[in-house]
């Protein structure tokens, strides 16, 4: 039982970083009907950023939340403005290779300055309580409580804001939108600036947890996310969360029940065949644009 | 940006060189050296290109080598393989057609020495790879006979994994085994099998085989089912990059028993980045810096005079690699690619810095013994030699 326990808090960590990086995919999907390929990289920006903060300038761990967020955030934005705005108008196919060339120059960019893997110091004292057999540590709590708190947060400001109501505006038509005054080109920078700022956390937590980073680390774990936020329904916010602890939860269940060889073609299969079910995810309803 | 700004500048040298006179240069004996400069082992490609610059630098300062009544001097060619199987074959061949190598040196992981292994023998060209520590490295693909032009200047995995599977059952009397290894890595999969054999020989038990995949960072649920089954001691042939996060994961999860790695830990970058985490865990490697061996100790100093740090394996047996071709070079007095070969498999007494070395007729590895390090205090200490 304890054993139980003890994965299930596993996928719990691993779920929250996956939720807060799919949230990005997710918000700009909604609002753009564009998948932002460069989102994982921003997410390896932002654990750059906490190395940076923690390792560089030793800044404890919440000036190193603020930097790694407001960093991605201001990356997020200038990359909207100065690579997708300008592309808004053209072919589908324009914005997903531009979107591909940005994440190859974040990677290239970032190896130019450090070519080798980085490891991170704590930020803060880690203590690991033991009861009856079950481990949790700080970092996994902190983890876990502020991806939740920032999903929360996330919540709130899109149910209950003005920029909230306005960014629901734009995602539900965007030409009405902007007839009505709506200032679509504000709206969709503060949506990349909201996503990048979840993505640059995510990213710090990630490095906090598993401190080797390298400028490919965003690629894979980019993938997960995105493919989480699929399996949640793209473009909805809810299923970008509980997709990404159903992706945490079903690996670390494969691993769990059978040679953890099998892991990820059993874990991947699994989607599938909930994708073929449910086309649209779970929380997705056949119509392109919401949020 | 000052790599790119060095190679902006080999790349005009070579171009220069090309143009003015022409492939071959009659006065220098040129080496190739394929290396892991960039990519995801960097620390290795860095020690292995320091030390062959060391090595050649001595052997020039020391006049060169002899070659039909002249001094002839070394001259490196220097390649990236970006730690990436194709282009380690690409720079094998560019060495070998391009610059024309007498011999090359590298590269040093398994996955790049193999692919380069195969352009090299191909070729008739001998390559000596320093850290390579696949079988198949010196063997034919298609008959698994020794191929004739490839050789190391390490021990195989076969006898690391055995020599630590005999460790953990005799030394440390553990009884109880788990295993972690990467699926994807072809060496540390034939390290695990084989660590397994020897120490369920030494009579201990296997409880736990468990794996990943190149590029994870979450090993909680792997090492959660590790915890339950128990075990006395973990068997963990990853690289240095994995095994901090591998090790301070499975702390978090209170599995505290002591973890056994192989020589791919031996190197100053996992202690800087693994901590006190690391203190107490037990691996094979190819030499100690500790050692009292005269040969190795003014290796040492010299190579700190330097670099200004200690050097690692790589460095040691990469070393140890220029020392085998210089031997075999002076035997043969000529660079023909046939006599450097039939010189260098006829070495039977090489005092090396990583040990005695001799080559038996007809195999490209080279008998000699393995150091099981502990380490502590956040350095590496000499516990016990293996002997083969």
């Amino acid at each position: 039982m304890t054993y139980l326990i003890q994965q299930s808090l596993n996928a719990l960590q691993l779920g929250s970083v996956y939720a807060l990086i799919a949230l990005g995919y997710t918000m700009v999907y909604g609002v753009l009907t564009m998948i932002n390929f460069a989102h994982g990289d921003f997410f390896m920006v932002g654990a750059f950023l906490c190395f940076l903060s923690v390792a560089r300038l030793h800044l404890p761990f919440v000036p190193t939340l603020l930097i790694s967020m407001a960093g991605v955030a201001l990356l997020a934005v200038a990359v909207e403005v100065s690579a997708y705005r300008p592309l808004r108008k053209a072919p589908r196919v324009s914005a997903i290779i531009t979107a591909l060339g940005v994440g190859i120059f974040l990677e290239h960019f970032t190896l130019a300055l450090s070519p080798y893997p980085l490891h991170i110091p704590p930020a803060f004292e880690n203590v690991t309580w033991n009861a009856g057999g079950l481990a949790v540590s700080s970092l996994q709590v902190v983890t876990v409580l502020l991806s939740v708190g920032l999903m929360a947060a996330l919540q709130f400001v899109v149910a209950r804001t003005p920029l909230g109501i306005a960014m629901r505006a734009v995602s539900w038509d965007r030409d009405t939108a902007s007839l009505l005054g709506v200032p679509v080109n504000r709206v969709i920078s503060a949506t990349f600036a909201i996503g990048g700022a979840l993505g640059g956390a995510a990213g710090m937590l990630y490095a906090l947890s598993y401190p080797v980073i390298d400028p490919y680390m965003g690629v894979l774990v980019g993938w997960k996310a995105f493919i989480s936020a699929v399996v949640g329904g793209i473009g909805d916010i809810r299923g970008a969360m509980l997709g990404g602890y159903i992706l945490a939860a079903v690996e670390i269940a494969v691993a769990v029940a059978l040679p953890s060889t099998y892991r990820d073609f059993v874990a991947f299969s699994l989607l599938i065949v909930l994708l073929i079910f449910r086309p649209y995810g779970i929380f997705g309803r056949p119509r392109p644009q919401k949020l | 940006m000052r790599r790119l700004s060095l190679s902006l500048a080999c790349c005009s040298a070579a171009v220069v060189m090309l143009g003015g006179c022409g492939r071959r240069s009659g006065d220098t004996i040129r080496i190739g050296v394929i290396a892991e400069l960039t990519g995801s082992i960097p620390a290795v490609g860095a020690s292995c290109r320091n030390a062959a610059l060391l090595a050649a630098k001595e052997i020039n300062d020391a006049g060169g080598i002899e070659m039909g009544g002249k001094k002839k001097k070394i001259e490196l060619v220097i390649e990236d393989t970006a730690a990436k199987a194709d282009q380690a074959a690409a720079a094998a061949q560019k060495a070998i057609t391009r610059d024309d190598v007498a011999a090359i040196v590298g590269p040093n992981s398994s996955s790049n020495a193999l692919p380069a292994a195969e352009i090299a023998e191909k070729a008739g060209v001998v390559m000596i790879a320093p850290w390579s520590t696949n079988p198949k490295t010196t063997l034919d693909a298609q008959t698994n006979l020794p191929k004739k032009f490839v050789f190391r200047a390490c021990f195989t995995d076969m006898f690391q994994g055995h020599v630590l599977g005999k460790f953990a059952a005799e030394t440390l009397k553990a009884k109880k085994a788990a295993m972690l290894y990467d699926v994807a890595s072809e060496v540390l999969k034939s390290q695990s099998e084989l660590f397994k054999q020897s120490f369920e020989a030494g009579g201990g038990r296997v409880v736990a085989v468990e794996t990943y995949t190149t590029g994870d960072k979450d090993f909680s649920a792997q090492l959660t089912k590790i915890k339950k089954a128990g075990p006395d001691i973990v068997f963990l042939p990853s690289y240095y990059t994995d095994v901090p996060l591998q090790v301070q994961q499975a702390h978090r999860l209170g599995l505290k028993v002591p973890f056994l790695g192989s020589d791919a830990w031996s190197t100053e970058e996992l202690i800087k980045m693994c901590g006190k985490d690391c203190d107490g865990f037990y691996l094979s490697n190819h030499y100690s810096p500790q050692t009292t061996n005269p040969v190795t100790r003014r290796f040492i100093d010299s190579y700190k005079a330097a670099y200004g740090g200690v050097p690692d394996d790589v460095a040691a047996l990469t070393y140890d690699s220029f020392g085998l071709l210089r031997v075999a070079l002076a035997a043969a007095g000529t660079t023909d690619h046939r006599a450097i070969r039939d010189a260098l498999s006829r070495t039977t007494d090489y005092q090396g810095v990583t040990g005695n070395m001799r080559f038996t007729p007809g195999s490209g590895d080279p008998v000699k013994g393995a150091v099981i390090l502990q380490i502590k205090d956040e350095k590496f200490v000499w516990v016990t030699d293996v002997q083969p």
